[in-house]
């Protein structure tokens, strides 16, 4: 279980984070939303060590991260940032092997190979795992950098918007991905998305921001329904039941 | 490395004085001589320089995550030279290991500085930065020349930087053996390299210390800079565009590449410095020279050709 209690990020003398207390439950889905500059990248970056907060703490099974050393860390949580401009020409297979660092050091055992190899095919990577990741779509990129952090095994998963600039076939099959990954392997994972019909369908779990502060946060039920998004986005949101999913229609929505 | 060996062969052979391997046979030859005291320690010299500036230069580009960036384009070499000059002028008596301490440090200090400059500017635009590690360079061998001149020092000064093997003899070039230790460290932590090489957040992730990292990779440079800049004198591009041809075969999982760097930089110093012995025999041009020519040709092409590859 991952605890923030109450994170406070300053940039400049704006808090970006203003004393967020969020607990992240085992085994689930939790989606970060929020309007843009909420703050939602900030502090995924802060429970992944990339950033210090200020003020507060985040406790993953009750131990402060920041106590904790480097590589017993990335064996327990791996993070993927939004921006991931590699210059570095390596091949999907060695990116995934990557995942193995903490572990290995790089140098692979066969139990590694056999997490890479896993790896690859949930990703359905198998057959492109000798190109480079220059040659490759922005899918499949995408999906080689998830395979590299499932290669990880760690079981926290944080993923910084990881639909951005995917189509809608390679966004749910990603979303499915994660699915799978919970449901399957017993991960936790924690996104952040914009699109909420996204988090609607696929997250338990879903923690609402609003300049730097939670604004709600529940089960994905309580969340998606129109009086819960006002406050969230300033929209008369109606919702629509389908299929069993929850759909906000946002696009012709007074505000 | 069937190459490397062959133009080893050659370079052991080619030079004003005629020598040929059944001239060796006799040990107490003026020939053996020659060959022992000028020829082995040349090869020697060539194939230690050419192998530590690519691993050097790669190294570089791995930590700046920067295809253009090296000894060269990052003020590394310039700021050793600065080093050295001081040294001369400061301390009357200067001893040769006072002249290494001095050269390390300010080569060490300079490309510190260069990596501070780098995480500053926003605009991170591939030839850019280069750009800008030349303007550095600069600056750097601006104040030594000035340095030079007011000391009245300058023509001693540019004779003893110009990148040449002639003056290697057995006594003269034994400081390069310090390169070996630093390219074995190098190849020791090719994946943490190969790692920072994929930024902080990837590095951070992973459980690796970036800054550790980062500043053993320029401890690194600084010592195979410094010692190649003392012995044969300045080497511009080797470091560049080396390990850029790797990079396009190979790719850049530095584990994999690292071999083939030293090799190739080996190969391509050997085949321009016979070339400049060979050119106007049986006198020869400085290498630096003939390097220059080579490098900065397949630099253009890499410029052009490559913007779209250093990019991705």
């Amino acid at each position: 279980m991952i605890e923030i209690k109450g994170i406070t990020k300053y940039f400049g003398k704006n808090p970006v984070v203003e004393d967020v207390t969020v607990t992240i439950q085992p085994k689930m889905i939790t989606s970060f939303i929020g309007p843009n500059g909420a703050g939602k990248s900030t502090l995924l970056s802060m429970v992944s060590r990339l950033l210090d907060s200020d003020t507060g703490e985040v406790l993953l099974d009750k131990g402060n991260v920041k106590k904790m050393k480097s590589d017993a860390f990335a064996k327990r949580v791996a993070i993927l940032r939004q921006s991931n401009h590699l210059n570095v020409r390596l091949t999907v297979r060695e990116l995934v092997s990557f995942g193995r660092y903490p572990y290995s050091k790089g140098r692979l055992n066969s139990e590694d190979e056999k997490f890479v190899d896993q790896a690859l095919e949930y990703m359905n990577l198998t057959d492109i795992q000798d190109k480079y990741l220059d040659e490759l779509s922005g899918g499949q990129k995408q999906r080689a950098f998830i395979s590299m952090v499932i290669a990880q095994d760690t079981e926290y998963i944080l993923l910084d918007e990881p639909l951005n600039n995917l189509d809608m076939k390679h966004s749910v099959q990603i979303m499915k991905i994660l699915r799978k990954l919970v449901d399957e392997l017993g991960k936790t994972v924690v996104i952040v998305l914009h699109d909420i019909n996204f988090a609607s369908v696929y997250s338990d779990r879903i923690v609402a921001l609003k300049d730097g502060r939670v604004v709600k946060d529940g089960l994905t039920n309580e969340i998606i329904n129109t009086d819960a998004l006002r406050e969230i986005y300033d929209m008369d949101i109606p919702v629509q039941e389908q299929d069993g999913c929850r759909i906000c229609v946002f696009f012709n929505s007074h505000s | 490395m069937i190459a490397a060996i062959i133009l080893s062969c050659i370079s052991l052979f080619v030079g004003a004085i005629d020598i040929k391997p059944s001239d060796l046979l006799d040990w107490d030859s003026d020939k053996t001589q020659i060959f022992l005291i000028s020829r082995v320690p040349r090869l020697m010299a060539i194939i230690l320089a050419g192998a530590g500036m690519s691993i050097a230069g790669l190294i570089m580009q791995s930590v700046s995550r920067n295809k253009f960036v090296s000894p060269t384009t990052a003020g590394t070499l310039d700021a050793a030279k600065l080093g050295i000059i001081i040294s001369m002028l400061f301390f009357t008596n200067v001893t040769y290991f006072q002249q290494i301490i001095f050269s390390f440090a300010f080569a060490l200090v300079g490309t510190l500085i260069f990596m501070q400059l780098l995480d500053r500017i926003k605009f991170k635009d591939v030839i850019f930065v280069p750009l800008i590690g030349i303007m550095y360079g600069n600056i750097l061998s601006a104040i030594s020349t000035f340095l030079g001149y007011e000391a009245e020092i300058l023509q001693n000064v540019q004779a003893f930087f110009m990148g040449s093997f002639t003056l290697i003899v057995s006594g003269r070039y034994e400081l390069l053996y310090v390169a070996v230790p630093a390219i074995i460290l190098a190849y020791i932590y090719a994946n943490k390299f190969t790692v920072a090489g994929m930024g902080e957040d990837f590095a951070k992730n992973l459980g690796l210390s970036y800054k550790m990292v980062l500043n053993l990779g320029l401890v690194l440079v600084a010592i195979i800079s410094t010692t190649v800049v003392l012995t044969v004198g300045i080497i511009p591009f080797l470091g560049l565009i080396v390990p850029n041809i790797v990079s396009l075969y190979m790719g850049d999982n530095l584990r994999k590449t690292i071999p083939h760097t030293i090799m190739l930089g080996m190969v391509f110093l050997l085949a321009c410095d016979i070339l400049s012995r060979l050119v106007v025999y049986p006198y020869e041009i400085p290498v630096n020279l003939t390097v220059a020519v080579f490098g900065s040709a397949i630099f253009l092409v890499m410029l052009f050709r490559g913007k779209a590859y250093a990019k991705k």
